[in-house]
């Protein structure tokens, strides 16, 4: 008798319920894990806790009304979002912006980006466990929330660009202001790059890790630094021009293995490419009007048209469809961490607890934005 | 009548052993803040009292305040036991640290060996705390936790060996006063010692780079995860103690004990030095990411230990060469 009890001894597998309340899922992500020890045998992501039905609001909502909406699919890189939106509301109207809010979008765009990224790094470094770079990385956002409040009035949810242009123009003083933080902000991501891109044991959380293959990012439909991150060049700016970005020069970061630190380089080179862009935005600016001839009710013809943008976290894309009557039909969100996201199973599956929470960082989610 | 005054003075030490470790906590509690602060382009507490210093008893009574939650299908019993265990621990090993060449409690023959006996009783009430709250996160952090200490003991105890095998002595007040002049401090004879004493001590403590059983990140807060007010208080009030227990040690060891150069009085060299390497270690903990499990066994088996063998060996060379 002893013995078969003794025989009956065993392991077994185990769910671990993390999230929705869970320092490192980043919102409300509810990851069903599937343990061995401390081995990951599958990883489940379920998601909707932050479902906000934001398609179907847009339905019973005027073409403008819908604007601030947009800033709260992912309320990290409002403005953003909104330069999606307008692109494809514009193109459904078949408005031309004016050249001198073309370069502001570009300028409050880009520092939104920086500022997005730089939301990524502190966090990433703290699921890593170093607390520190979080600190220093906010000092800069907050700079740069400063003047995105000096032009829009809002330090998060801007609601600043409009169909047709941007609500108002720079205020005085803005162009120095900008400038002055370009060139600040150069040494300062070396000195984040200091507090970890070398540091023995973040290689070691990081280097191998999440291996994201190009051809499997394609499939997964995976955009933004992921998708470069596992060396594919692709950047809706360059591959699918809009605003005046053609008219600037910058580079498209990409990694080469596809694990988390390639995804962790390609996103700072990105935030060094942004101040460049802003750099040179800030000469070109030229002056003249910031709004289009937009008529006060928007009554687009019937007809349907895709909006896209590079968002910090992949691409960004607004389908519209219009009947004739100030509110759209239909309107498509696609956004870039929801597919991301997809990925994330079978990045994980094999390895540790800890890696979890590492690979999910370098896929940079927005809870807002994968559910909507 | 003897047996009452041997009572009563045994209380008194404890209590004043007590007394000093709940200042030493707090003023650590308050350094660790301030401290992490500066390294964070932070300002750090300064409301409370003069440049924040009554912050710690401010935060004390706000935990003494709180409820205390035990979860519903916890094992009440030992999830109660599982602090006082912990702290048990750490308080037993200041019973024979020396603190200046006549201020130590018990003067033992094997002192040293009597703290490591002791320390490593924590690992009980950790996993005790795992266990008892009915709490996966809980359990793996105590898991972790015990297999981190388990495993870090070895390197810990091999690296003092040299110590001992220079000193002769396994007397903590002996080692401090074999310890003669700035260079004769054991620092300068066993550097790689040194350095694995205070990786492994990091290591016994649980605090970053190695604080795998706590992963904030990855555990919420590992075993301690169900505790709350004063419970937790006593968790923290636990570290701080081991934390300045380990660094003791090794000021004992590798830094010449209560020796100093100057008018000051003994034991306020040896608190100083202590604080030296308490700030070593608050310094790690806000500059380095965290280990991954597997990695961190990896680091002590495969790295620390071997090194740990081969100081001893070189040692015990030079000795007989000599």
């Amino acid at each position: 008798m002893k013995y078969e009890i003794e025989k009956d001894i065993m392991t077994d597998n185990y769910y671990l319920n993390m999230g929705p309340q869970h320092p490192s899922t980043h919102g409300v992500l509810r990851l069903v894990l599937r343990l061995d020890g401390e081995t990951v045998l599958d990883a489940v992501p379920d998601l909707g806790y932050l479902h906000r039905g934001m398609e179907k609001i847009a339905e019973s909502r005027t073409y403008s009304q819908f604007l601030p909406f947009v800033d709260r699919i992912d309320y990290i890189a409002a403005l953003l979002n909104e330069h999606g939106y307008c692109l494809a509301v514009e193109k459904l109207l078949g408005v031309t912006v004016p050249a001198r809010a073309e370069y502001i979008r570009v300028i409050v765009a880009e520092l939104n980006r920086i500022a997005s990224h730089i939301v990524w790094y502190g966090p990433f470094a703290m699921d890593l466990g170093a607390i520190t770079p979080f600190l220093y990385a906010f000092r800069e956002r907050e700079m740069i929330l400063d003047m995105l409040e000096s032009v829009s009035g809002q330090r998060l949810t801007f609601a600043y660009m409009r169909i047709g242009g941007v609500r108002q123009d720079l205020p005085e003083g803005f162009i120095e202001k900008a400038r002055a933080f370009c060139k600040y902000l150069k040494p300062k991501i070396d000195e984040y790059e200091t507090l970890l891109t070398e540091n023995a044991i973040f290689l070691k959380r990081t280097k191998g890790v999440g291996i994201l293959s190009g051809e499997a990012a394609i499939n997964y439909g995976c955009t933004g630094p992921v998708l470069r991150g596992s060396g594919v060049k692709y950047d809706i700016r360059k591959n699918s021009p809009y605003s005046v970005y053609p008219e600037l020069e910058f580079d498209i970061p990409t990694g080469t293995v596809g694990d988390t630190w390639d995804r962790y380089k390609v996103r700072l080179e990105e935030m060094r490419q942004s101040a460049r862009i802003i750099e040179q935005a800030l000469e070109k600016l030229p002056s003249g009007p910031i709004m289009a001839e937009v008529p006060k009710i928007i009554k687009p013809a019937p007809g349907e048209a895709y909006g896209r943008a590079e968002s910090s976290r992949g691409e960004i894309g607004f389908f519209v469809v219009s009947d004739g009557t100030q509110y759209p039909v239909r309107l498509k969100i696609r956004t870039g961490s929801f597919s991301n996201l997809s990925a994330l199973r079978d990045l994980v599956k094999g390895l540790k607890i800890a890696d979890v929470v590492a690979v999910l960082g370098s896929i940079d989610i927005v809870l807002g934005e994968v559910d909507r | 009548m003897t047996l009452l005054f041997e009572l009563i003075k045994q209380l008194i030490i404890a209590a004043v052993l007590l007394g000093f470790i709940a200042v030493n906590a707090m003023f650590l509690i308050w350094l660790e803040r301030r401290l992490c602060a500066r390294f964070q382009v932070r300002i750090g507490p300064n409301r409370v009292g003069f440049q924040g210093c009554l912050q710690p008893i401010a935060d004390m009574i706000k935990l003494l305040q709180k409820e205390n939650i035990v979860p519903k299908d916890s094992d009440q019993l030992i999830h109660l036991l599982a602090p006082i265990v912990v702290f048990t621990a750490a308080f037993m090993a200041y019973l024979s640290l020396p603190f200046g060449p006549k201020l130590i409690a018990l003067d033992m023959d094997m002192g040293i060996l009597y703290i490591f006996a002791v320390t490593t009783l924590s690992v009980i009430g950790i996993l005790m705390a795992g266990w008892g709250s009915n709490n996966k996160y809980s359990l793996l952090g105590g898991m972790r936790s015990v297999a981190q200490i388990i495993s870090y003991e070895i390197p810990l105890v091999l690296s003092i060996f040299g110590v001992i095998m220079l000193s002769n002595t396994l007397r903590l007040p002996g080692i401090v006063e074999s310890q003669k002049g700035f260079f004769g401090w054991y620092i300068f004879q066993q550097p790689l010692a040194f350095v694995i004493y205070i990786i492994a001590a990091t290591a016994e403590l649980n605090r970053a780079p190695f604080d795998i059983p706590e992963a904030e990140s990855e555990l919420t807060a590992g075993y301690h995860t169900e505790y709350s007010g004063m419970r937790f208080g006593i968790f923290f009030l636990a570290e701080f103690t081991s934390m300045f227990m380990v660094s003791a040690l090794a000021v004992c060891l590798f830094l010449g004990g209560w020796q100093g150069f100057g008018i000051l009085p003994a034991p306020l060299w040896f608190i100083g030095k202590c604080y030296a390497v308490i700030f070593l270690l608050i310094w790690f903990r806000w500059t380095f990411p965290r280990l991954r499990v597997d990695q961190l066994m990896a680091f002590g088996w495969k790295i620390l230990t071997p090194l740990a063998f081969l100081n001893i060996l070189v040692t015990g060379l030079l000795i007989s060469v000599k």
